[in-house]
């Protein structure tokens, strides 16, 4: 083999049941999504560092060929783009090209340079997945589809995600994870506070 | 309008129970493999590989046993599967210029390096049918002959020359209709994607048309070719291209009409057709409809010809678009033909009101 | 790897019947590559079709990775094909590949070659006729 080839650990740390595996990451996935404020909890990926494993159950179950990557920050390491490569064939890509970003909340801003989609294509817009150091169900309220009145959840800031609900139906789509740990804040939530 | 029903289930079930006999046909007839029709349908096999547009022979044969011969039920066949792949990715352009050809001929030139080498071509058959074939016979075999040199291509010649206008090589990626809806306009790359899969029967309908002067383009067959080429893709994880398999493809590049203004010296124009297997009605039909769409580009009038009109012949390519949207006129329409029933009978009673 | 992938898969069972133990790391599963083609032929690219193609990554117990991806969609055949990429990383390389290699190479050369010999023989000899000049 050449010295262009892959470690090794790139090829390991993705499901040992595909088919049952992805089913419920996958699941849990939408949960989040649908549910936002709501944390689940995802298992089977054992990505390499610094990805969490439920960054991993979400890149395993919604990345393939199709689906260009920005890795941000200290998550743009050799091991953890050969995984993503190795794992799911996902092109690497600049911010500004992705419809899936990694990193934390810190190497992802400013969020203004992901793609909000188009009127006509809404869908074609970036889906943002933040690492995070701590997820808990207190702090910033949340308010629309898919909650029962209001919920609360641990954001990084506000700012950025009230000026993205104000371009719905464009705007981009964000999934927390910590460890393995997963809540979702899609672009149709309306976030309260300044 | 579409109204949901129910019934009918034990109908549909013998239907299919019925199918499947008629499908077997008289069991005292052995029972046809799906290898007896890859290996000796081949050119059948090889039509549904390319409008399918997947190449694999065995599916391709399988199908066409499913769809007791049904061409186009069998591409029907190969579309749905190929939706349940995973896309691993995509190769190389292939290198057809490497072919190992089994058949090569050019039009435009008698002699040329790697010659006419005609293949297994039922060109110079006399179309008589052969009773013989009803009999069960040897084996034939074929003679052979000290294997010929590289074989370059003949628009390579015309090209060292400036004489046909030039192709440049490019890293574009090309758009994929099989992953986005077809939007036009279409360059050139989609429009070629979209006749290589289009149906044989309309691509060569179109091509005869425009050689009767619907959107006439003066083709030559500069070079046909037809043989193996290799399959080789990067892969990541090697960090290096391999060769993952080998297809047999059928080429043909037309030599069309030349154009030219004040600034331009005249030059030949290009017709290009590449398909899956042999299968060189179609290659050659593809080259042909490929030219004629190159109108705009090449500074030719619109003679408001059918194989002019890159939406027209775009959207019509597909045959199982086609059949699909065709054939659904014969399920259940009650409701619908009811209303046109009701309405019917009421402006003729408005008309006999209105005579009496 | 060429070699592999385009082997009958009946005929690597056969010259390499025994594999050895190995964790599979990816697959074997089937998909499909889009085959590109060139305008003109040495053009800008454009999509041909797709061709089925099965792949798989093994490790070895010593660490050895292996890597296949093989034409069609027989998951046994990618299997023995990654296995035997692994190996040919080992110091069994030199063995398997006289008893493996070779043979298929062999083969291959040979169908190559009647197909060649076959198709040359039906290449047109021109002569031309006297000419009616004198």
């Amino acid at each position: 083999m050449t010295a262009l080839s892959m470690n090794a650990e790139a090829m390991t740390g993705s499901f040992t049941d595909a088919p049952v595996q992805a089913a419920h990451g996958f699941r849990a996935v939408l949960r989040a999504l649908s549910q936002p404020g709501e944390i689940v909890t995802l298992s089977g990926a054992t990505p390499p560092a610094p990805m969490s494993p439920a960054a991993g159950v979400v890149a395993l179950v919604l990345l393939d060929g199709t689906t260009p990557v920005h890795l941000a920050g200290a998550h743009d390491c050799p091991a953890l783009r050969d995984w993503i490569t190795f794992q799911t064939g996902a092109p690497l890509v600049a911010a500004e090209a992705a419809m899936f970003a990694i990193g934390t909340w810190q190497a992802l801003t400013p969020v203004t340079r992901f793609a909000i989609g188009t009127p006509e294509y809404p869908d074609r817009a970036a889906t943002l997945i933040v690492e995070s150091d701590h997820l808990t169900a207190e702090g910033t309220t949340l308010r629309g589809p898919g909650i029962d009145g209001s919920a609360q959840l641990s954001l990084p800031e506000t700012g950025a995600f009230r000026a993205n609900r104000a371009l719905f139906p464009l705007g981009f789509d964000t999934l927390f994870c910590c460890g393995d740990q997963l809540a979702g804040l899609p672009r149709s939530t309306i976030v309260e506070g300044r | 309008m579409y109204v949901a029903v129910k019934g009918g289930e034990r109908a549909i079930d013998n239907a299919h129970a019925l199918l499947a006999e008629e499908r077997r046909g008289d069991p005292a007839v052995p029972e046809l493999s799906v290898a007896q029709i890859r290996e000796q349908m081949t050119l059948a096999v090889n039509r549904v590989m390319a409008e399918g547009s997947l190449y694999d022979p065995d599916l391709a044969a399988l199908a066409i046993k499913q769809a007791r011969g049904d061409l186009i039920e069998a591409i029907f066949l190969i579309r749905a599967y190929r939706t349940t792949l995973p896309r691993l990715g995509h190769s190389n352009p292939v290198d057809t210029g490497a072919m190992a050809a089994v058949r090569r001929v050019s039009a435009t030139y008698k002699d040329l390096p790697g010659g006419q080498v005609l293949g297994p071509t039922f060109d110079y058959t006399h179309r008589l049918i052969d009773f013989a074939l009803a009999a069960e016979g040897e084996a034939p075999r074929a003679p052979q002959a000290e294997p010929l040199g590289p074989v370059p291509r003949v628009t390579g010649f015309l090209d060292r020359e400036g004489l046909i206008e030039a192709e440049p090589d490019s890293d574009a990626t090309p758009r994929d209709l099989t992953r986005e809806p077809m939007e036009l306009p279409a360059d050139r790359a989609l429009r070629l994607q979209a006749l290589t899969r289009g149906d044989e029967g309309f691509i060569l309908s179109l091509a005869y048309s425009s050689q009767r002067g619907y959107g006439r383009t003066h083709p030559f067959v500069g070079e046909l070719r037809i043989g193996e080429v290799a399959v080789e893709m990067e892969i990541p994880e090697l960090g290096f291209a391999v060769e993952i398999g080998e297809i047999t493809v059928t080429e043909c590049e037309t030599v069309n009409q030349f154009t030219g203004s004040k600034t331009k010296a005249p030059q030949f124009t290009r017709g290009y057709g590449l398909v899956f297997g042999q299968s060189e009605r179609k290659a050659i039909s593809m080259s042909l409809v490929d030219r004629a769409l190159r109108w705009e580009e090449l500074g030719e009038d619109n003679t408001g010809a059918p194989v002019q009109d890159a939406e027209f012949v775009l959207m019509h390519a597909d045959n199982i678009q086609a059949t699909g949207f065709l054939e659904h006129i014969k399920l259940p329409h009650y409701v619908d033909f009811q209303s046109e029933l009701e309405l019917v009978r009421r402006l003729r009673a408005g008309a006999q009101e209105a005579a009496e | 790897m060429g070699l592999l992938a385009r082997a009958r898969p009946n005929r690597l069972a056969a010259v390499f019947p025994d594999m050895p133990d190995s964790t599979l790391l990816r697959g074997p599963e089937t998909g499909a590559v889009m085959v590109r083609g060139r305008q003109g032929g040495t053009g800008a690219p454009f999509n041909l079709g797709e061709v089925t193609i099965t792949r798989c990554s093994v490790q070895l117990p010593c660490g050895t990775v292996g890597h296949a991806h093989v034409q069609g969609r027989d998951k046994a055949h990618a299997r023995r094909a990654a296995v035997l990429d692994a190996l040919l990383q080992t110091q069994d390389a030199e063995a398997l590949t006289r008893a493996v290699l070779s043979p298929l190479a062999a083969e291959e050369t040979a169908r190559r070659e009647t197909r060649a010999r076959k198709a040359a023989a039906t290449k047109v000899e021109f002569f031309t006729m006297v000419r009616g000049d004198d």
